[in-house]
């Protein structure tokens, strides 16, 4: 369970920093967040929801089941639209109103 | 020079708060809103943004009064939960504001969802459906909108500081930069969450931090006040979770928002054997299990894809970890049942039982300190909205009692704090080599906690010969980690982490061994003592005075009656 920044899409703006409950992702010495001790990151996703290049992939560990796929998310005001990419196969797209109540 | 204490910065302030989570958050927005004229500081060792357990995010707020239910009837439901050992008084307060809190969140801009007559729709009687995605950076915001609130961030405080029996001071540094802070207040409060990783995890390889619960609240709230002497209750009303296998998702959504019934692997439905509170339902799996019925499965073939659709996105905006696995196995809800599995033993204030004693307004047993949320004891199932009703509370009794209080001696605070600044800097002073890393360390206390304390790997039982040896071991791992040194600030962090998460375990065994009964048997079976007894009807309290545990007991507080420390 964690996740992994895209070195060439990170921007460096530090809003994973900021957002990071562990305090777990620093900026290195060329400008790009990473983060350190991965296996300490809770997959809390806040990362990626303050992340406005995309540039912050979600994966499940191999021993809690994972199977190497990435999950990336993009939101504006009134969406959250997060894409799976499986190993194999087409990406899917799973849209999520935000200013919609969940339903359970 | 460039070092930790004279790089020590002192400030003074009103109100100091430890830990911007929903409680802290919360003390902070009320006292601000009731007078502007206090200085009110939070001081957050991550970022209010979104740090402490709503950083996920949340699918409800799972303590509201819906219109034909009452506050006592959900302390009716509490003290049926947590088998009788509540604090009437703590639980009334609390959940006679669960509406206002849930009404204030919505002006804040959490979306709640609404009938066309413009009621909240309930999830059952307590429950109501939220967008709770970005539930954290609502409130951290509307703290940030009031001037006289102050936020340092990345601040980690490491002890109180007490005078003449008061705390008066509060002492830690930065986990970014070589600083270290002191801190005068008129009153403090404690909000710093619960204790996580006490026990070895679920999962304790690579993905050791999969929790429900935010891996980063170490219980130093509660490790800060049992140094200081402060009464704590109830440490050994454990909280273990029925959980998501793996992915240790919540299961609330699927037995609440689709009717999913717990099922063993033989395809039985088993709860009626064992009742359906909190403990009855993770001793039910447990039980199964170890009589060669596991795994257990929530039963949720059959529901609709419209259905599986709209639970991708419940967890989606709490546990995206849950979507994603169902996404990549391939195994949806729909077609294949959610197993699920029992966790770690978890001290959690806001589930079950364990904290700080306080008196009715949140006063703990150290003059000058207040509690609020998952570090306070005695009050179960406050959850987000009860967290941030006790934080409204403390804030209030705070403003109270800081109008007849002085302020503390600047120099004998200072010269305490100082004390412990210079710890600081012996331990980042540079050695050779060390034997051991945090982590090292870490795993150490875990596998004891885990095999002589009662954890998943010995199906939450233990016995006092076993919690003996826990003690013992405990304290050698306290002897070892006096001498583990700091390369940076964030070794640091972790070695003052594990240093409150060690003091938090001890307490944790002497309360363990203290009730001679088992009373919440999906918690911890004390096998010496493996029934339930009647007579052990009241609180097992302890606290540290001379260095050494005391335990009391003490009688439950019923009805309306106001509880007041006799100190």
């Amino acid at each position: 369970m964690s996740i992994r920044i895209d070195r060439k899409s990170c921007i460096g703006c530090r809003a994973c920093v900021e957002a990071c409950p562990g305090n777990l992702i620093k900026i290195d010495s060329d400008g790009r967040a990473f983060i350190r001790r991965p296996e300490d990151c809770w997959g809390c996703a806040s990362c990626m929801k303050e992340c406005r290049s995309g540039a912050i992939f979600y994966f499940l560990g191999a021993d809690i089941g994972g199977r190497g796929a990435l999950m990336r998310v993009q939101r504006d005001a009134s969406t959250a639209r997060w894409t799976i990419q499986k190993s194999d196969g087409e990406p899917l797209t799973i849209v999520v109103d935000r200013k919609q109540s969940n339903q359970y | 020079m460039n070092d930790v204490v004279t790089n020590c910065s002192f400030y003074e302030t009103d109100l100091l708060i430890v830990g911007g989570g929903a409680a802290g958050c919360y003390a902070a927005i009320t006292a601000a809103r009731r007078d502007p004229s206090l200085k009110i500081t939070i001081l957050e060792k991550a970022n209010i943004k979104r740090s402490g357990c709503l950083a996920a995010g949340v699918n409800a707020l799972n303590a509201y009064i819906s219109d034909d239910y009452s506050p006592e009837e959900y302390l009716e439901y509490v003290r049926w939960d947590a088998e009788k050992i509540v604090r009437d008084d703590l639980v009334l307060s609390m959940s006679r504001r669960f509406n206002q809190v849930a009404e204030d969140l919505e002006k804040m801009g959490l979306v709640i969802l609404k009938d066309e007559k413009g009621r909240y729709v309930s999830r059952g009687k307590r429950n109501i459906k939220i967008n709770g995605e970005n539930i954290k950076p609502i409130l951290s915001r509307e703290a940030r909108r009031y001037t006289n609130v102050e936020v340092f961030n990345h601040v980690n405080v490491t002890d109180l500081i007490v005078v003449n029996d008061r705390a008066v001071g509060a002492v830690g540094f930065s986990v970014d930069c070589i600083a270290s802070y002191i801190f005068s207040p008129r009153a403090i409060l404690i909000a710093s969450g619960r204790a996580e990783g006490l026990y070895r995890p679920n999962n304790p390889g690579f993905s050791r931090h999969k929790l429900w619960y935010c891996p980063f609240n170490v219980g130093s709230g509660y490790a800060m006040g049992i140094r200081i002497g402060a009464e704590m209750t109830s440490l050994e009303m454990r909280f273990v979770a029925q959980r998501c296998k793996d992915t240790i998702a919540p299961t609330g959504t699927l037995a609440l928002g689709v009717g999913a019934k717990e099922i063993n692997a033989l395809g039985e439905t088993y709860g009626k054997k064992y009742g359906y509170n909190t403990s009855a339902r993770a001793y039910g799996a447990t039980k199964e299990a170890s009589e060669g019925r596991g795994p257990c499965y929530l039963r949720t073939v059959g529901i609709t894809s419209d259905q599986e659709k709209d639970l991708w996105k419940a967890y989606l905006n709490m546990a995206p970890a849950q979507t994603l696995k169902w996404i990549e196995s391939g195994e949806s809800p729909t077609s294949y049942n959610v197993q699920i599995e029992g966790t770690e033993p978890y001290v959690v204030g806001g589930h079950t039982g364990s904290g700080y004693w306080v008196d009715t307004r949140r006063r703990t047993t150290v003059r000058g300190l207040y509690a609020a949320g998952d570090v306070v004891g005695g009050a179960p199932k406050k959850f987000v909205s009860g967290a941030m009703a006790e934080g409204a509370i403390a804030a209030e009794t705070m403003i109270q009692d800081i109008k007849t209080r002085n302020r503390p001696s600047l120099s004998a605070t200072t010269d305490a704090a100082l004390d412990r600044v210079k710890d600081y800097e012996r331990r980042l002073t540079p050695r050779k080599e060390q034997v051991y890393t945090i982590d090292e360390l870490e795993e150490g206390m875990q596998k004891i906690m885990d095999e002589y304390a009662g954890g998943v790997g010995v199906a939450y039982r233990y016995n006092s010969k076993q919690l003996r040896l826990a003690k013992k071991e405990i304290r050698r791992l306290q002897q070892v980690l006096l001498f583990q040194h700091a390369n940076d600030m964030d070794e640091l962090l972790r070695v003052y982490e594990l240093k409150d998460r060690l003091t938090v375990c001890f307490s944790l065994i002497a309360h363990l061994e203290a009730r001679h009964e088992t009373r919440w048997p999906g918690f911890g079976v004390n096998t010496d003592y493996p029934e339930f007894d009647a007579n052990w009807e009241f609180f097992v309290n302890s606290r540290v005075v001379d260095g050494e545990i005391e335990i009391l007991h003490r009688p439950l507080n019923k009805g309306e009656t106001v509880y007041e420390h006799s100190y």
